[in-house]
């Protein structure tokens, strides 16, 4: 079937409906990684937007049942040149179609997603449609009318609706019993903005068990959980509107090791005085180079973010510590004094590179020195 | 907007290089020979090319002027010479050159480094060999000691046995493990290799394996058969800082030459856990052997698990990284003897974008098919199969937005007479000897898988033939299928093409008109499909004009659109936009 | 002209008889249009090139170079011109099919390639010219060349016309092997005519042109080490000629200038001669209305950048305005020897003997301001390696056995041992030469493969026989030599060769080292 992909700007892309019949709406970004669509699928920071892929043979490696990041399918529309229903690969249980139909996500094929990409590049990010139903002047007058990405709480979406638990015993989250002490070596409290299950994989393999808590839940709650440390997730859409979120940070500050990741970043940001700003078209792939500025050395990172640091307003001992070589935005702060660090991109991959997974031993590091 | 800011703070924050360099020799490849082909030259002439632009004089000995890396303006001095110990020795006496840049002249010039450091040449005129250091070489390609490293850092090898005397083949012979792939070392395109499927075939393989080899070395191993044979291109500077440029897969599984083997890039069948998997190992064993340049690993999947084994490294620029450059963009021969000089990645200008640095990964948007080719037409009564040792004389690369569309393209670019999906026996041949060319690897297999499917065989039975993954295979077959409605409706394309009253020809002749669009998508050249329909070329190419079915031109940018790119390297592609 | 822009077909894949030397000549092309205040454009397919790097070009098209690949790069870019003659084969055959779709061909039209090429039309051009070439005709049936051959005389050299190294060529020496290649190894008809050709014992020489159409450019002459009969990709050759009469050499240029004003060649063509020893006069083989295997030999010894030249040439400025005029240019101050090297180790079955199809992968120069050390540098490159002593496996056809005591007795006072059949040591005894008799193939253990393959032979002289029985067991005993890695050779002139070098060695070390363009100045 017939399906448009309609955007903001008046331009528009014929294709074919791929996975569910319907429309989708949603922010227009693109991910310039070769492998790693089901992760992306998942990943909850993509809540909100249509996630065109560059790389044009998509699905080929079906989809299995261990790459999911999260509960469920979080991008909003899904845009790929060609995709695979014959797939090949020992995991794979289902065609990247069948499994987009099944969970009810609107997405489109047979579309020149490089010429996209060289139209978002140029244009920045904007709103768009995937439609099956009207014309692209019905498609653009609903698009009129929506709320831009802006406004929107992501993480409010995304987040868990109760504190679960994660250790390395489970591959999906656990019951979380608060009066239950620790068994794990270390205990992790992690505000849920739209975490990744590789982050909570991650430092399992590190020793660590995990309790996630919703990311309205006030510091005090959290602190409850007796943590070694802090983890601030990944998550959806502008930071700026992540104002209680701060708040509930600036109190963690001081009390434990912290590692802010992602949107994480930001929050810790945030809580130190800067603000964040939109880039044009965000960084989304598998391929960006950070620079480590105590090292030198250069770390290849997957990254999924719209929003960068201005680090102009750092204060309180917080300083920059990564940048991106494509554009020198920041990448990664670092406290003076406290154990704090974070870093804008994804140290738990999936989908990447796993040059950063190193940064959870940082982590733990921090966490051992104090106890 | 702040993204795509200047870079400038990053690139000067270092020194530039290794000041203490003046002047550098740098050794060709010589002669082109199976397994050494022009890849040498393109990586010579960049290397030269690289070390003018940071202001050092170049010297450089190769014994083939055939050459763009023996032009007068490659080099400040030019010497025709031998690539031999003897010639080498008096070119350094008389020059003296401060450095000697080995590792992009193939082996023949990593073969003459080592030489020129055993006889004490390089010592005696105090010059410094730049870039990986011979240890590293020397790690990489010693069997032993490779084995003995990775299982130092934990990656798994294949089970073998180290051979310098015939005496030592009881153990291989007697462990039980069959079949046995036997590998001489220091050799080009694994010469003297084969595969062994009984005691009496090991015998005779490493009987030959021995003599060639310029240590008397051959190394015995178990052979994966049916597995995937994946390489990743890496470099790594001296700040440890690595990245891989490239990863590819073979479209025959273990057992043919990489450098025999229809090759994709990106891999196309692996998951991104499997992908990483493999790129970790990959950066994990060029940083354990502390190679400072490129690298190219070859690895080994189980198509069924995560298991996997490291297969083989080459410590240098290779056919493969001459590949994998044209694939993505990313110069690796030029990035390699900047490094070799002691620059960073990160102090290094990504030459496609002009605005990135060399220190990131290429993303790839468009699948890359590499096939041999191969010098049978020559040599008729040659032994056709193809195993570990390399016999094709050179190789075409195509681009595409599909893999139909890539691998139609290079069939039609190796100008052996086959320009589809048809040779000029695989019809001729019976079930039997089908399933015969389905087993045994040869150079037109790929005919003879076509030609399966058109008598009806099914995936999975092409699979369980020729261990090829079924995704490869589905995509022939999905050409066959076209072929096959192609044929079925050659009187609709007839009618299309001798349609000169109609103004909308979509309109009426709809089901021709979406045949011949997918057709064109898939790759089927004109010719093609004029000798299905019976319309000559030149008809349907003005058919295709009316109708708006033209190929546009895409630029390779190294970044998948991600930032403007300066290079004017452009690959066709039936799709929407067109770039200029 | 400047201001154009100009497409350049590549050519394609490196495969034998099409080699590196042709993206030598397209990347110097597209320098030398970009040089003219011109845009280039290049299209070609193979990766492991120089000139699909994407720095050389104004723009790259990495494409197929088949007739609709290349049209859709035409027709996208709308060049002024397009160029043909620096892709080898490859690139020519597309000049009509180009011109014909409206493009303009720079160089030579195609009606003037299609003259070179076409065999008919060019024995009418060479007839007119009164220029000689070995007797012969094109056929298109077995019976015909049967009545070919009778009429001109055995051996013949038969090869499909319009091929590309010699594909499928061989010197037949009878009736029953010319009714076999006919019946067998070729297919011929009206549109694929055989060329039936006296075969000349002789040395064979080559030249490369350049002309405008008015003056004609001969940077220089390359003769052939090995006689007649040997592909010239597998001959060694030298430059300048070290054995050729002045008459000769005057005639070749005579017969260059003269081909070239008659096909209005427009940039580069190549010809091939046969020096017929009998009347001592050059006969034309073939001629290449292009860029050939020996451009880049030929620049880097002469210092003409021959492509560039070309190029300008083909762009409208004449060989007076770029300061050249016409004839043979001066000899430099340097002996280049060109070698050709094979890549037998990694095909099994190939037998290695060499004829008129070619079969080396790539070539080698040896330089030096002697003869023999250039010769000997040559060899060295080449792989053959120089055994300095040792002992040499002589097996020689009857044919050749009176010429070979003069190598052999020379190789035996260098200090080797001669291992021979009974036969020929014999022979040889007969000749006051010591010689050790080796069992034949069939004669049991301890055989001539036996003894090749203990590495107890440092060198194989082995020459072709027309006896089709004994052929059988030479590829076998040339091949044994290949997998024991002895260096065999199959050509009396190349053992000929090998001598002048090793005695060289014996006689001197002083080899002269200079950068290469240091030995014209």
């Amino acid at each position: 079937m017939r399906a448009l992909l309609v955007f903001q700007d008046g331009s528009y892309y014929v294709g074919e409906s791929l996975g569910a019949v319907g429309r989708s709406q949603g922010e227009i970004v693109f991910n310039t990684g070769m492998t790693g669509y089901q992760e992306i699928l998942s990943d909850p920071s993509y809540a909100g937007q249509i996630v065109n892929l560059t790389y044009p043979l998509i699905g080929n490696y079906g989809i299995n049942d261990d790459d999911i990041e999260s509960r469920k399918i979080q991008v909003a529309g899904l845009v790929v040149h060609h995709c695979e229903d014959k797939p090949s690969n020992w995991r794979s249980g289902h065609s990247l179609n069948d499994y987009l139909a099944e969970n009810n996500i609107v997405a489109i094929r047979g579309v020149d997603t490089r010429a996209i990409t060289r139209h978002v590049r140029q244009k920045g990010v904007m709103l768009s449609t995937i439609t099956s139903d009207e014309t692209v002047d019905e498609a653009l007058q609903r698009l009129s009318k929506m709320p831009a990405y802006e406004t929107a709480d992501f993480t409010q979406v995304v987040t868990t609706s109760e504190p679960y638990l994660w250790n390395d015993q489970c591959s999906k989250p656990l019951t979380y019993d608060p009066s239950a002490g620790k068994i794990a070596n270390r205990r992790i409290a992690l505000l849920d903005c739209g975490v990744k299950y590789n982050i909570l994989r991650s430092l399992a393999k590190y020793g660590c068990e995990t309790v996630v808590f919703p990311c309205t839940t006030a510091h005090a709650e959290i602190l409850e959980c007796k943590p070694d440390g802090i983890m601030l997730s990944p998550g959806p859409g502008d930071p700026s509107n992540l104002g209680a979120i701060v708040e509930t940070v600036k109190h963690l500050v001081g009390s434990m090791p912290i590692l802010g990741v992602c949107l994480g970043n930001q929050i810790l940001g945030a809580a130190f005085g800067s603000k964040t700003f939109k880039l044009r078209f965000g960084h989304r792939g598998s391929n960006h180079p950070v620079k480590d500025l105590k090292t030198g050395k250069v770390y290849i990172t997957s990254q999924n973010h719209g929003y960068a640091l201005d680090p102009d307003g750092l204060r309180d001992g917080m300083e920059v510590a990564h940048i991106n070589l494509n554009d020198n935005t920041v990448e990664g702060l670092r406290h003076k004094e406290l154990p704090i660090i974070s870093i804008q991109y994804h140290p738990e991959a999936s989908p990447g590179p796993m040059d950063s997974s190193y940064f959870f031993g940082e982590f733990m590091r921090l966490i051992d020195q104090r106890s | 907007m702040r993204d795509v800011a200047s870079n400038e703070h990053s690139r000067k924050s270092y020194m530039p290089r290794d000041t203490s360099l003046k002047s550098v020799l740098v050794l060709g490849s010589g002669p082109i020979i199976i397994g050494q082909a022009a890849e040498f030259d393109y990586a010579g002439s960049q290397a030269c090319q690289a070390l003018r632009e940071e202001g050092l004089q170049v010297i450089l000995v190769n014994s083939n002027p055939a050459t763009i890396m023996t032009d007068a303006d490659m080099a400040d001095r030019t010497y025709i010479e031998p690539l031999n110990v003897e010639f080498a020795a008096r070119v350094i006496e008389k020059e003296r050159p401060d450095g000697l840049l080995a590792t992009l002249g193939g082996q023949t010039g990593l073969n003459l480094a080592t030489q020129l450091a055993e006889a004490g040449i390089l010592e005696k005129y105090g010059v410094r060999l730049l870039g990986t250091p011979l240890e590293a070489i020397r790690k990489a390609e010693d069997r032993e000691e490779f084995r003995n490293l990775m299982k130092q850092i934990g990656e798994p090898v294949p089970e073998s046995w180290i051979v310098t005397d015939e005496s030592q083949l009881s153990d291989p012979a007697n462990a039980g493990i069959w079949p046995l792939i036997v590998r001489p070392a220091y050799t080009l395109g694994g010469t003297g290799g084969g595969i062994a499927y009984n005691r009496d075939e090991l015998y005779e393989i490493a009987h030959r394996g021995l003599a060639l080899s310029m240590r008397r070395q051959v190394m015995i191993e178990r052979y994966l058969k049916g597995w995937k044979e994946i390489e990743y291109e890496v470099m790594r500077d001296a700040n440890d800082t690595a990245i891989t440029v490239c990863n590819m897969e073979n479209f025959d599984p273990m057992g043919v030459h990489t450098g025999d083997s229809i090759v994709t890039a990106p891999s196309q069948t692996l998951t991104d856990r499997e992908y990483q998997m493999l790129r970790s190992a990959s950066l994990k064993i060029i940083r354990s052997l502390g190679i400072e340049g490129g690298c190219n690993v070859q690895l080994s999947l189980d198509p069924k698990s995560f298991r996997y084994y490291i297969i083989e490294v080459n410590p240098r620029v290779s056919r493969s990284s001459a590949l994998a450059s044209k694939a993505t963009g990313y110069p690796i021969a030029r990035v390699a003897a900047k490094i070799a000089i002691g620059m960073r990645l990160d102090e290094i200008e990504n030459a496609v974008t002009r605005k990135t640095l060399a220190c990131f990964e290429p993303a790839l948007d468009y699948c890359v098919v590499k096939i041999p080719r191969w010098p049978f037409d020559k040599f008729v009564g040659a032994d056709r199969r193809i195993t570990t040792q390399m016999k094709a004389t050179g190789e075409v690369m195509a681009i595409d937005r599909t893999f139909e569309g890539a691998l139609m393209k290079a069939i039609r670019s190796l100008e052996n007479g086959i320009i589809g999906l048809s040779n000029k026996t695989a019809h001729l041949l019976s079930d039997i000897e089908i399933e015969e060319a389905l087993r045994v690897p040869a150079d037109e297999r790929l005919w003879a898988i076509t030609e399966a499917f058109r008598r009806g065989m099914a995936v999975e039975e092409v699979h369980a033939l020729s261990d090829i993954d079924p995704w490869f295979l589905n995509k022939l077959r999905h050409l066959v299928d076209i072929e096959m409605r192609l044929r079925s409706n050659g009187t609709a394309l007839v009618r299309l093409a001798s349609d000169e009253k109609s103004e909308d020809l979509a309109a009426s002749h709809p089901l021709a008109v979406k045949l011949l669009r997918e057709a064109k998508l898939a790759g089927f050249p004109d010719v093609t499909l004029g000798s299905i329909s019976g319309v000559p070329e030149l008809k349907l190419r003005s058919l295709r004009n009316r109708l708006g079915i033209v190929p546009v031109y895409k630029q390779v940018d190294t970044c998948s659109a991600e930032f403007e790119a300066a290079t004017p390297y452009f690959y066709s592609c039936y799709d929407l936009e067109d770039e200029r | 002209m400047s201001n154009k822009k100009v497409a350049v077909i590549g050519s394609g894949p490196i495969r034998i008889g099409q080699g590196i030397e042709f993206d030598y000549c397209s990347v110097h092309c597209v320098r030398a249009i970009r040089a003219m205040g011109n845009e280039a454009i290049i299209i070609n397919n193979n990766p492991e090139t120089v000139s699909t790097d994407f720095d050389i070009s104004d723009r790259l098209y990495f494409e197929p170079l088949a007739l609709e690949d290349v049209l859709n790069v035409l027709d996208r870019e709308k060049p002024d011109g397009v160029v043909v003659q620096f892709g080898g084969q490859t690139a020519i055959n597309l000049a009509r099919s180009l011109h014909d779709a409206g493009w303009p061909i720079l160089g030579s039209s195609p009606d003037s390639i299609d003259l070179a090429e076409d065999r008919d039309r060019f024995e009418r051009v060479l007839a007119e010219l009164d220029i000689p070439k070995p007797a012969g005709r094109a056929v298109t049936s077995a019976q015909a060349a049967v009545v070919v051959a009778d009429e001109i005389g055995y051996p013949v050299l038969v090869r499909p016309s319009y091929v590309l190294g010699g594909r499928a060529m061989e010197i037949i020496y009878d009736r029953v092997e010319l009714e076999n290649y006919m019946a067998y190894v070729v297919d011929a008809s009206p549109d694929a005519p055989i060329l039936v050709d006296k075969y000349i014992l002789g040395k064979e020489a080559e030249v490369d042109v350049i002309s405008d159409g008015v003056d004609c450019l001969l940077p220089g002459i390359m003769e052939h080490i090995e006689r007649a009969g040997i592909h010239s990709g597998d001959s060694m050759a030298v430059y300048p000629p070290q054995t050729l009469s002045t008459k000769v050499i005057d005639q070749i240029v005579d017969t260059a200038i003269r081909i070239a004003r008659r096909l209005e060649v427009r940039g580069l063509m190549n010809i091939q001669f046969v020096i017929d020893r009998a009347t001592d006069t050059a006969m034309v083989l073939e001629v290449n209305p292009r860029g050939s295997r020996t451009v880049p030999y030929l620049s880097k010894i002469t210092g003409i950048p021959m492509v560039q030249v070309a190029t300008r040439v083909m762009m409208g400025t004449t060989l007076k305005e770029q300061g050249y005029s016409t004839g043979l240019h001066p000899s430099a101050g340097i002996i280049a020897v060109k070698a050709p090297v094979f890549s037998f180790q990694k095909l099994a079955l190939v037998d290695i003997g060499l004829g008129p199809e070619m079969k080396s992968t790539g070539e080698i120069m040896g330089v030096d301001v002697e003869y023999p050390l250039a010769l000997y540098k040559a060899l060295v490159a080449s792989g053959i390696g120089v055994p300095k002593g040792g002992s040499l496996l002589i097996t020689i056809a009857d044919a050749d056995k009176v010429e070979c005591v003069p190598i052999v007795r020379e190789f035996a006072s260098l200090g080797f041992r001669i291992y021979a059949t009974a036969g020929t040591a014999a022979f040889l005894h007969g000749q006051g030469i010591a010689a050790q008799t080796v069992k034949k193939l069939h004669e049991g253990d301890g055989n001539i493969v036996d003894l090749i393959k203990n590495q107890q032979v440092d060198l194989l002289i082995n020459t072709l026989s027309s006896d089709k029985r004994i052929e059988r067991e030479g590829a076998r005993i040339r091949r044994a030599s290949v997998e024991a890695g002895v260096p065999c050779l199959t050509s009396l002139d190349t053992a000929r060769a090998l001598l002048v070098a090793l005695i060289s060695r014996k006689t001197t070390s002083e080899f002269a080292l200079h950068g290469v363009s240091e030995y014209r100045s």
